[in-house]
């Protein structure tokens, strides 16, 4: 299979991503300059975090127009797979293929470090790799992470399995003190209703190998890949 | 001509930014302050074009959708003078 890595000006977690999907899960990689305008045969598109046109207006707001939207926009519309990481997710959220927004963290700092997500689904590509309810502990690196999205929008998002991943503690209890940024409903990444787009906040391209301290990342990896492996 | 568009906050959605402002108010002793919400303001010079007022407005209405403002979580207003 291969990944195609957006590379938008400013991202900045775009060699993270190429090293996760190329070096430890061994597949195809071609990068993404955003003015491009196909996606040179990508099966999985992903892109990383960092600060895209240096989040002017709003984080995501000018990444929408990039030429290299509107062939992954065909791409999410034909089932292909989108994996939206940090900076990623907010451009899909302003892009319009997942629901809700990216607002400034609840106590307006930005936030580095260490938190627990639990896996609230595991019947997407991204996490078929992952057991319901598995504690992953993932770094994050934000300022607007607080996840928005109106009443009616979220129990959509609840009742259609949508949400992927929720703020939890050490042990997997969704609580207030567990959410870092003020996400509504802890929610840390959430999908499109065809399950193959897909957006977190946390970065598992930073924790991917045991060298690094921690490979709790590595399963999503997996799971994509193993999406595509021959039955 | 000019147009001045407004972006802000759309009433339910909380605004940590302005919470933070009001409370600093507070703390300089503007003890009236009830509540503050942080917006955005643009001011946008336009050439002299024999568009009517309405597609003017159009226009304006199309920025504001497409780029201005996320209508997910704000909503925004303009003047045109």
């Amino acid at each position: 299979m291969r990944f195609g890595i957006v590379i938008l000006p400013g991202s900045n977690c775009d060699h993270d991503a190429l090293h996760v999907a190329e070096t430890i899960i061994g597949a195809d990689v071609v990068t993404l300059w955003h003015k491009e305008t196909d996606l040179k045969g990508s099966d999985c598109v992903i892109i990383p975090g960092g600060f895209a046109y240096g989040d002017y207006l709003r984080a995501g707001a000018l990444a929408k127009f990039a030429p290299i939207m509107e062939p992954i926009r065909r791409h999410a519309a034909g089932g292909g797979l989108v994996l939206g990481i940090c900076n990623g997710f907010q451009v899909l959220t302003e892009v319009g293929l997942l629901a809700g927004a990216l607002m400034r963290n609840e106590h307006l700092r930005f936030i580095c470090r260490d938190v627990h997500v639990r896996i609230e689904q595991d019947d997407t590509p991204f996490t078929s790799a992952l057991s319901l309810n598995t504690v992953l502990r993932l770094p994050i690196a934000h300022g607007e992470g607080n996840y928005v999205a109106d009443d009616s929008t979220l129990d959509r998002l609840e009742s259609e399995g949508q949400v992927v991943f929720r703020y939890c503690d050490a042990e997997g209890r969704v609580t207030r003190e567990s959410n870092p940024n003020g996400s509504s409903r802890n929610i840390a990444g959430i999908c499109n209703a065809g399950r193959n787009v897909l957006g977190l906040m946390p970065h598992p391209e930073r924790c991917a190998e045991a060298l690094l301290g921690n490979d709790d990342g590595l399963g999503i990896f997996q799971a994509i890949a193993r999406s595509f492996a021959p039955a | 001509m000019k147009a001045t568009v407004i972006v802000e906050l759309k009433p339910s959605v909380l605004d940590p930014q302005g919470k933070a402002i009001q409370h600093a108010l507070h703390s300089l002793a503007f003890t009236s302050v009830e509540d503050v919400r942080v917006g955005k303001l643009f001011r946008i010079s336009l050439t002299d074009s024999n568009l009517s007022r309405e597609d003017l407005e159009e226009q304006l209405r199309q920025m504001c959708q497409r780029l201005l403002a996320n209508t997910v979580v704000e909503n925004f207003s303009y003047t045109i003078e």
